[in-house]
């Protein structure tokens, strides 16, 4: 009895032993690979702030409006955070290499889930960053159409096609990501249809008299303009 | 060669077959059929009675017109019945019209113009512009003799005016062109002008030129590359401009061309602009500046509302182009009650040359610069116009000379900040 105790317990031990002598290089290339990949995700993170800094992005991103946004959140510039991003992606994909290497069951297939989502994610953010310098673009050109045209509420319009424009982006990569695609497109639809028949109904009954003088003013008949506008002219 | 580009085969049949000429004279039009006649007709007359000797060609460089501009012209200057028997030219004058591709710019019918003109040889080429109602024959004495006889590479006209026609051009075109370029040329975007066949051949060899020149605005972008060159340049006084068609309505348009041109010139000719120190006149063959004084429609009140409303609402976009005491002092000329606190020239002046670097710099879409200016430039005219209100031709002479001496002065800071390697102007 006391044999076969021994010889069990001395076979677990073996066993263990096997088990942490087989575990441990994976360990030690795990770490390795982890640190590996920190140096090369340090790397690409400085690497991409000079391109950054280079194709000067921070303006960009100020131009689109995202670093107010960012300032409003007591977030740091555009550019540091995609490099932020970029760096703990790149790091987190070396360590989901490095714990597929510990043969850990179920492992291989959280690591492939995640490749597969990262492009999906890096999209989602394009598609954000493009659509925040659109609404941007759009509703300052709105805005100095309006002005330039004595449109009444000129900023609210810009305001407005802004949110639109958003609201799609969010919209477009909410869906890009996966992340309740029927419930977003389903509540866009809503919102954005709402939207478009508030204006309708506001603009024909509400505003009966401004519609008439926009259109009055898009569609001058000669004698009307000439009674109406300055005689001034700038050549 | 160049004008293959832009010159068809049929096109270059034609002039082909009209072989050199020493005079030709250029007709832009798009949809001119209710002026262009009465244009044709004085060029002719002008041809016949002042170089009964010269070769001659006029050139219509039509851009898809389609009321018929074309054959006006080719009919009137085949004949007409008021013609004095005693005007007969000694050489045939031919007359070219041609359908040019693409979109109607004028830069592209300008274009074709130099292109002809090279490749005939001209010794002078005019460019009239078919809107004008006023022009005489003498025009184009006026503008031709000075290339002919004096060598002069550019002429450019200087117009009877209204008092408050042409504000862009008073108040913008030509302070900042005296500024920058040290030339008082009174028209710097001028309809009708005429160059010489160095000139031409110059232009045709420019290719960031010829390109801008496809675009609108074509007439600065002539004028500023002439300036830029050192080539020779004369201004002649032609009369009272009257055109058919009011420009007031379209702001908008006219400040794209204009300034679209301008601001492309300063990031074009930095090197000969950075260069000058000081203005200098352009000799004029005839009166240098004269002025009307007919009564105007004009609501003061609501350019003043609109240059109120314009520098509120664009605050944001304005903060992008200007740089911050400018903009505080912009706004509180326009805040102002009852329109007190003027927008003076210096102020004018600093909003102008903050635009230039900015759009230098692309800040911001350059298109919403050139628009976000619009309802600056609304705020300037009605200072101007109240400067101006009862005062006389000299007064008026004095406050544009104030101004141009404005911006002259403060030239160094466009200098300052054009070259500053970045942030906001």
């Amino acid at each position: 009895m006391r044999d076969l105790i021994v010889s069990e317990l001395s076979k677990a031990t073996q066993e263990f032993a096997r088990g942490v002598a087989e575990f441990l290089p994976r360990l030690l290339v795990m770490l390795i690979i982890a640190l590996v990949g920190w140096v090369v995700a340090r790397l690409v993170k400085v690497v991409l702030r000079r391109i950054l800094r280079l194709v000067k992005f921070d303006r960009l991103s100020e131009n689109a409006g995202a670093s107010q946004l960012l300032t409003q959140a007591a977030l740091p510039s555009s550019s540091e955070l995609l490099c932020r991003l970029v760096f703990w992606v790149t790091w987190f994909g070396f360590i989901l290499a490095g714990l597929s290497a510990l043969g850990i069951v179920g492992m291989e297939d959280l690591i492939s889930r995640f490749l597969l989502f990262l492009p999906r994610l890096l999209a989602a953010v394009g598609i954000f960053f493009l659509g925040m310098i659109a609404a941007s673009f759009l509703s300052r050109g709105a805005l100095l159409a309006a002005v330039n045209a004595n449109l009444p509420s000129a900023r609210i319009l810009s305001y407005s096609l802004r949110v639109i424009v958003l609201f799609l982006t969010v919209s477009m990569a909410l869906e890009v990501i996966g992340i309740a695609e029927q419930t977003v497109l389903v509540a866009f639809s809503i919102v954005f249809g709402a939207v478009m028949l508030g204006l309708a109904i506001a603009f024909g009954l509400g505003g009966q008299d401004l519609a008439k003088r926009v259109l009055e003013r898009r569609f001058p008949d000669q004698e009307g303009k000439q009674a109406k506008e300055d005689e001034l002219s700038a050549l | 060669m160049a004008e293959e580009s832009i010159l068809s085969d049929d096109l270059l049949r034609q002039l082909i077959s009209v072989g050199e000429v020493d005079i030709l004279v250029g007709l832009p039009t798009h949809n001119h059929a209710k002026t262009v006649a009465h244009i044709a007709q004085m060029i002719r007359v002008g041809l016949v009675k002042y170089f009964p000797r010269e070769r001659t060609a006029i050139f219509n460089a039509d851009a898809a017109s389609r009321d018929g501009t074309s054959d006006l012209v080719k009919a009137a200057s085949i004949s007409d019945a008021r013609e004095p028997s005693a005007l007969q030219s000694l050489r045939t004058l031919h007359c070219i019209s041609a359908r040019l591709p693409g979109t109607p710019h004028k830069g592209t019918a300008l274009q074709a113009i130099v292109a002809a003109a090279d490749l005939l040889r001209a010794r002078v080429c005019a460019v009239v512009t078919p809107e004008t109602t006023s022009m005489t024959p003498e025009w184009i004495d006026r503008l031709v003799r000075p290339v002919y006889r004096d060598s002069i590479d550019l002429v450019t006209p200087v117009y009877r005016r209204h008092a408050f026609d042409g504000i862009l051009i008073t108040n913008l075109l030509y302070p900042v062109t005296r500024a920058l370029y040290g030339k008082r040329m009174r028209e710097p975007s001028p309809g009708d002008f005429a160059f010489s066949e160095r000139m031409g051949a110059y232009l045709m060899g420019q290719d960031a030129w010829r390109q801008e020149l496809g675009q609108s605005g074509a007439e600065f972008c002539f004028a500023s590359a002439a300036i830029a060159a050192g080539y020779r340049l004369q201004q002649s006084f032609l009369g009272a401009k009257e055109r058919a068609v009011n420009h007031s309505t379209d702001l908008v348009l006219a400040m794209r061309q204009t300034l679209r041109a301008l601001f492309w010139s300063l990031d074009e000719y930095y090197p000969a602009w950075s260069g000058v120190t000081q203005s200098e006149p352009v000799p004029t063959l005839g009166s240098e500046y004269e002025v009307t004084f007919e009564p105007m429609r004009v609501n003061r009140k609501r350019l003043h509302e609109m240059f109120r409303a314009g520098v509120n609402d664009l605050g944001p976009v304005l903060a992008s182009i200007l740089t911050a005491p400018t903009l505080e002092e912009l706004k509180r000329c326009a805040n102002t009650a009852d329109a007190t606190i003027p927008y003076s020239d210096d102020l004018w002046a600093t909003t102008i040359y903050e635009f230039a670097a900015s759009y230098h710099r692309t800040v911001i879409s350059r298109d919403h610069i050139i628009q976000a200016l619009v309802p600056l430039y609304r705020g300037r005219v009605h200072t101007f116009l109240e400067q101006c209100r009862g005062a006389s031709a000299q007064d008026l002479e004095q406050n544009i000379e104030v101004l141009c001496q404005t911006f002259e002065r403060l030239r160094p800071n466009l200098l300052a900040i054009w070259t500053k390697p970045e942030g906001g102007s």
